[in-house]
């Protein structure tokens, strides 16, 4: 599995852990991850850890996210991402977007 | 596809047995599967009902008179082409050689005499098992295959669409240098250049998320808002918000457009810049050699909401021959065998390493390719140097009407208060206004010129109450604009008026444009005083007014300004 979900205890926190290079190919995998999910979480953390590319449909998909996640009252954070997927991240702008750690 | 209820289908077995007993007990057992027979004594006569009635599946005796059964085999199989028509062979054969004989020849299977009805049943139930899967294999290769042509045509048109949308405008002016991968032009980039009404030129650099079909689908609307707004006399910020609002309108949520977009202007000797997710641009200073990073300050057009959008754009002086240099990700985002990105340090070393600025596309490839072993298909480049305005040549604007209805007596004013001075531009329905007067056709490029340099004199330096002594020097430019924005987006109260009074005048006619300013006013003597053009940053819109239009004046201390154009007879 390249895109790993864990829901806390009280299905408040989505975790989603992107393994590899975060693009097109994970769309079907990372999409699943938190529409197929009984309850909407409160926030969601999309862990890039182990990933260190990620390209403009991956920026997408973090789009699509954040939609689903309620657009501009959603709660979603980016964390431990690399310095490669940082600048990506920072030309993108997306820390206007996203709380980018 | 094949149904399960298909898989008793009645076959037509065609049995090829020169032995007449043999051929009728063969036909009763496979009779009595339920299948139909045809039969044959011979090879040819084989090959003859094959050809007739096509059956599914053939049992060749091996050893037949006239044409024996291999040469039949060969032969069914031919004309059997891609279908799968399985052939048992019927033999008394023992050794290995005559087996491997019957499977050369063609055959599917055999089948040793004396025959087991079971093991026939069998065998030919596997084979149709087979010819069955082979036909379903065809069926769906050519439904592929049919899809693949019709999506490859969609391609091409939509690839057809977009180079014409996509890398049009003026982007053969002598000032600008341009390079597209050869396999990039669908790639999803999109360059778009075009002269506004005052020969200010906007280029923009775009690059979509996906490439193909959606690339062009967003291309189209984005490249008509730029060059309708463009020609319009629009300024960036107004042409932003209509590219951004209509992307975010029709673009689904995951896509959007990286884009920089730079407005150049001969006459000011500046560049403006709007970069939104798009690398680093560089403003190219030729006279020190320092490449100044035109940085994205913003989220991709198509991402934020029309109320959200920021459209704050910055200005840097540039001086003649002076260059801005915007690449697309494909540059800096090659990556080697190591999944090592090419990156801005590189990009950097090749600027630095480069000797001649008419070669610099040339040297960014060579290095890429050195990096990476072969060249990326998505690699866009484009380069807008900073020439004399008289060195290029906007085309002239189209106009459809004939004429014969121009309206030729007429004064209008307006006056735009601050909600109106913070958001809006007034420029390009002015300039509309006036154009339908055909005697000031020819000098639109002056008229816009002079309109826009009394508003932005008006605006600025009389209701911002800006000190265009700021802008001698480069960093003093910067911290002009950025006043600009500041007082701009606080401003309560003040005004603008704008009068125009067209009188016939001869044959011809006359234009008065009075602008006034709720602004201090200035010392109209001292600044008349100035020789026209020295070459400096500030000032330059008072000599530019005076160059462009048959008469000048200020009054009210500055707070007013006067200027006349006329025209002779119409040809």
């Amino acid at each position: 599995m390249s895109v790993v979900t864990e829901v806390s205890a009280d299905g408040h926190k989505l975790t989603i852990s992107i393994k590899g290079r975060f693009d097109f190919a994970k769309h079907q995998e990372f999409r699943e991850s938190y529409e197929l999910l009984d309850k909407k979480p409160h926030s969601i953390v999309v862990d890039l850890k182990d990933s260190n590319y990620l390209d403009s449909s991956a920026l997408g998909m973090l789009l699509l996210l954040r939609d689903h996640a309620g657009g501009d009252d959603s709660d979603v954070r980016l964390i431990n991402s690399s310095s490669d997927v940082r600048k990506i991240l920072a030309i993108s702008n997306f820390d206007k977007l996203f709380d980018i750690a | 596809m094949n149904t399960p209820t298909l898989l008793s289908e009645v076959l037509t077995v065609l049995i090829a047995e020169d032995s007449a007993a043999d051929r009728m007990l063969l036909s009763s057992i496979v009779r009595r599967q339920g299948h139909q027979v045809l039969t044959a004594a011979n090879g040819a006569e084989a090959v003859a009902v094959f050809r007739q009635q096509a059956p599914h599946l053939v049992l060749m005796d091996a050893m037949m008179p006239v044409m024996d059964g291999f040469e039949a085999a060969r032969q069914i199989k031919a004309l059997a082409g891609e279908t799968l028509v399985p052939i048992i062979f019927l033999t008394s054969l023992t050794e290995s050689e005559g087996l491997a004989r019957c499977l050369d020849a063609g055959g599917d299977d055999f089948l040793a005499k004396p025959y087991n009805p079971v093991i026939l049943a069998a065998k030919i139930k596997a084979m149709d098992r087979l010819r069955r899967l082979q036909a379903t294999v065809l069926e769906q290769r050519d439904l592929i295959a049919r899809h693949h042509d019709y999506l490859l045509n969609e391609q091409r048109v939509a690839k057809a669409v977009f180079d014409k949308v996509a890398h049009s405008g003026c982007l053969s002016a002598p000032n600008i240098r341009y390079l597209q991968s050869p396999y990039a032009l669908f790639n999803g980039d999109l360059l778009l250049a075009a002269f506004t009404p005052a020969g200010d030129m906007h280029v923009l650099l775009g690059d979509f998320t996906g490439h193909g079909l959606p690339a062009a689908v967003g291309a189209m609307p984005l490249a008509e808002v730029f060059y309708g707004m463009t020609a319009k006399g629009y300024g960036l910020s107004e042409t932003l918000r209509e590219m951004n609002a209509k992307l975010k309108r029709i673009l689904p949520v995951d896509m959007f457009c990286c884009a920089t977009l730079i407005s150049l202007s001969f006459q000011r000797r500046s560049v403006e810049v709007w970069n939104g997710g798009m690398p680093d641009g560089y403003l190219h200073d030729i006279a020190t050699g320092e490449r100044k990073p035109l940085t994205a300050r913003h989220l991709p057009l198509g991402v934020l909401s029309p109320q959200a959008f920021d459209d704050r754009t910055e200005v840097f002086p540039m001086a003649l021959g002076d260059r801005v240099f915007l690449l697309s990700d494909g540059v800096i985002d090659t990556s080697d065998a190591n999944e090592q990105l090419f990156g801005v340090e590189r990009l950097q070393q090749v600027f630095a390493a480069n000797q001649d600025p008419q070669h610099l596309f040339e040297d960014i490839e060579q290095a890429l390719r050195d990096f990476r072993g072969e060249a990326r298909d998505d690699v866009s480049m484009v380069e807008i140097s900073l020439l004399e305005a008289r060195q290029l040549t906007p085309p002239a604007l189209v106009y459809s009407d004939s004429g014969q209805s121009c309206p030729l007596d007429w004064s209008a004013s307006f006056e735009y208060r601050a909600a109106t001075l913070k958001r809006s531009n007034p420029l390009p329905y002015l300039l509309q206004l006036l154009l339908e007067v055909h005697g000031l056709r020819a000098q639109s490029g002056a008229l816009y010129s002079v309109l826009a340099e009394l508003y932005s004199n008006a605006l600025e330096h009389g209701v911002l109450g800006l000190d265009s002594s700021l802008k001698r020097d480069a960093l003093g430019f910067a911290r002009y604009y950025q006043q600009r924005n500041e007082r701009l987006e606080q401003l309560q109260d003040g005004y603008v008026r704008v009068q125009l009074q067209v009188t016939p005048l001869g044959q011809g006619g006359r234009l008065v444009i009075q602008v006034e300013d709720s602004g201090a006013g200035f010392d109209v003597q001292r600044v008349m005083a100035r020789p026209i053009d020295e070459g400096r940053l500030s000032g330059r819109g008072v000599g530019l007014v005076r160059q462009l239009s048959r008469s000048a004046q200020w009054s009210d201390d500055g707070r007013s300004a006067r200027v006349e154009f006329s025209w002779e007879a119409l040809a």
